[in-house]
């Protein structure tokens, strides 16, 4: 069992990239659960997503307290909380940000990050308006080339399927940060 | 090849309305409504779903048009969640009375004050006593598949009664995964057109739930109670040839490693999913665990209930309701249903997750724990800060 958070603000499409990643995930055969914080959202406030995938049927229907790994879509978030809580070692860390990973300084230091300028590529893309990009595509990309876990492929197909607005842009800038992403 | 989606709980309903071909939805659009009928209302206006879409100014208004339509000989949809449900409570009545197949979707919160939007059963199992059907999911496959279920039994002669699909708050209406798509020409033949023995006809006038003397109210509510009975067998008929149809087997309960186990745990909806992994850790550790699953809470499934619990030596009832004054409603039917078996294993009542406390693995392993160690009580608090 594979189990993932999504670390973004209210508006950002933390909540669509967890669904659009299960859907990928889905593509390939697995079992699958994306789902939000259980609660309210606020524009500009911090909000989690998470995601559980597995090659069976996925019984646990409680909440993620341990992830294994993160994606985070907000590189303020990094310092503005703390987003290695609970996390477990030996995972996936991909942030959004122009820093290299050996740039990012975290409280812990057990897990492989990736970095990826999602922010300059959704700007490239218009995807969102340029005050507020829509990142939540161009990560995932990311996730797929850091991880491995999931194809390029599947995202893209995952995209198209599910990003009602501007999908093929949404798809190159999956594939645009698939192939920028930094290890 | 079947098509498949990755679906929210919310949505699995309103595809399952879809698949069921309802003709007409009426809703009322404000919290504690969910995006049930939001994509309902979409469909409709894009062409998606013919069916007229009725927006009402209460919950009681929504299932007070539902009644009419259903009358009227409509194929009926509508969806709700606490408060909701509750200023429902008088018409919930009216569609039993009338004998009328309505179908609802709804999203188990707790109810307040203080205000709240997380899960909890206490809205639907207070509504036990109207005589609407009542089944609890565990999954979006399990919400979707039961919508086109519900209008079969719901529809037949026998039965002629409303039904309710209950899951939980969040863990399934917020939570997406995946949802095999059941073929809409198999659909069709696995529920054919609603055909009423009644219905409000301009050309036959008569009328529903007129005045009724003491001569003859009894005789209703007899049939009521015999609509009830007979659904056992409905309910059986319409899944087992959902199995034959569509590849996937339904119960009025779910057993998972129940044969041997000396200790069940009783509960419902996604709690009970949960607990599935708290039994294979328990049976890792040498104890003869297993689990019960509730499905249909009305009508109460009393003989599987018995067939399951008449060998264990320990019964474990998990609540995630509270009638006050009394505890856990499941708990309360299952120690009926066990009262005049010869074998009265000691049952053990807990009241956990209120309010959308999480329940985990470990929450489920832990009762396990208490039952172990202490004498059997009837309303036991589980992870309460006191």
């Amino acid at each position: 069992m594979i189990e993932i958070r999504v670390h973004g603000r209210g508006g950002q499409g933390g909540v669509i990239a967890s669904k659009i990643l299960a859907y990928a995930f889905s593509i390939e055969g697995k079992s699958v659960q994306a789902f939000p914080e259980f609660g309210v959202e606020r524009r500009g406030a911090p909000v989690t997503a998470f995601i559980r995938v597995s090659d069976k049927h996925i019984n646990v229907r409680s909440k993620i307290y341990e992830p294994m790994h993160l994606i985070v879509l907000e590189p303020t978030l990094v310092t503005a909380i703390d987003i290695t809580e609970g996390l477990k070692e030996g995972g996936f860390i991909i942030i959004n940000t122009k820093r290299t990973p050996e740039e990012v300084h975290l409280k812990k230091t057990g897990s492989k990050i990736a970095t990826v300028d999602a922010t300059g590529i959704a700007l490239k893309y218009r995807l969102g308006s340029s005050a507020a990009p829509i990142v939540n595509t161009a990560i995932l990309g990311a996730f797929a080339k850091a991880t491995g876990f999931v194809k390029i492929e599947s995202i893209v197909t995952a995209i198209k399927k599910e990003v009602p607005i501007k999908p093929d842009e949404n798809a190159k800038a999956a594939e645009e940060a698939f192939n920028s992403t930094i290890m | 090849m079947s098509t498949q989606k990755v679906l929210m709980g919310n949505h699995a309903l309103s595809w399952g309305a879809v698949t069921s071909r309802v003709q007409v939805i009426s809703a009322y659009p404000i919290t504690p409504q969910t995006q049930v009928v939001e994509l309902l209302s979409e469909m409709c206006t894009d062409g998606t779903l013919d069916a007229e879409f009725i927006k009402v100014e209460s919950e009681h208004s929504a299932m007070a048009a539902c009644i009419g339509a259903s009358a009227a000989g409509a194929r009926t949809f509508t969806a709700t969640s606490a408060q909701g449900l509750a200023l429902m409570h008088e018409m919930l009545h009216w569609a039993v009375g009338g004998r009328l197949p309505v179908v609802m979707g709804n999203i188990n919160r707790a109810m307040a004050p203080p205000w709240t939007i997380w899960t909890e059963q206490t809205d639907s199992l207070s509504q036990r006593d109207t005589g609407w059907l009542q089944v609890y999911a565990s999954s979006n496959q399990e919400v979707y598949d039961s919508v086109l279920m519900a209008y079969k039994i719901a529809e037949n002669r026998k039965v002629s009664l409303p039904m309710m699909i209950v899951l939980d708050a969040f863990f399934l209406s917020h939570t997406s995964e995946n949802v095999i798509m059941i073929d809409q020409n198999k659909a069709d033949a696995y529920l054919p057109k609603y055909d009423p023995e009644f219905k409000l006809d301009v050309k036959n006038p008569h009328t529903f739930g007129g005045l009724t003397t003491p001569d003859w109210y009894m005789e209703l509510r007899y049939n009521i109670q015999k609509g009830m009975d007979d659904s056992y067998q409905v309910i059986r008929d319409a899944q087992s040839e959902f199995k034959s149809v569509f590849g996937r087997d339904y119960g009025m309960v779910e057993e998972y490693k129940c044969e041997d186990a000396d200790v069940i745990l009783v509960g419902m909806a996604t709690a009970a999913s949960t607990g599935k992994e708290s039994i294979d850790i328990l049976r890792n550790k040498g104890v003869k665990a297993g689990l019960l699953r509730i499905r249909y809470f009305r009508p109460f499934p009393f003989e599987d209930v018995r067939r399951v619990l008449k060998n264990a030596k320990q019964i474990l009832v998990l609540d995630r309701n509270l009638s006050p004054g009394l505890g856990g409603i499941t708990f309360q039917e299952v120690k009926s249903a066990m009262y005049n078996e010869k074998n009265k294993p000691p049952i053990y009542g807990f009241i956990m997750g209120l309010g959308g406390r999480d329940i985990t693995v470990e929450s489920i392993t832990n009762l396990f724990e208490h039952a172990k160690k202490n004498d059997p009580q009837d309303i036991i608090w589980m992870e309460v800060k006191k």
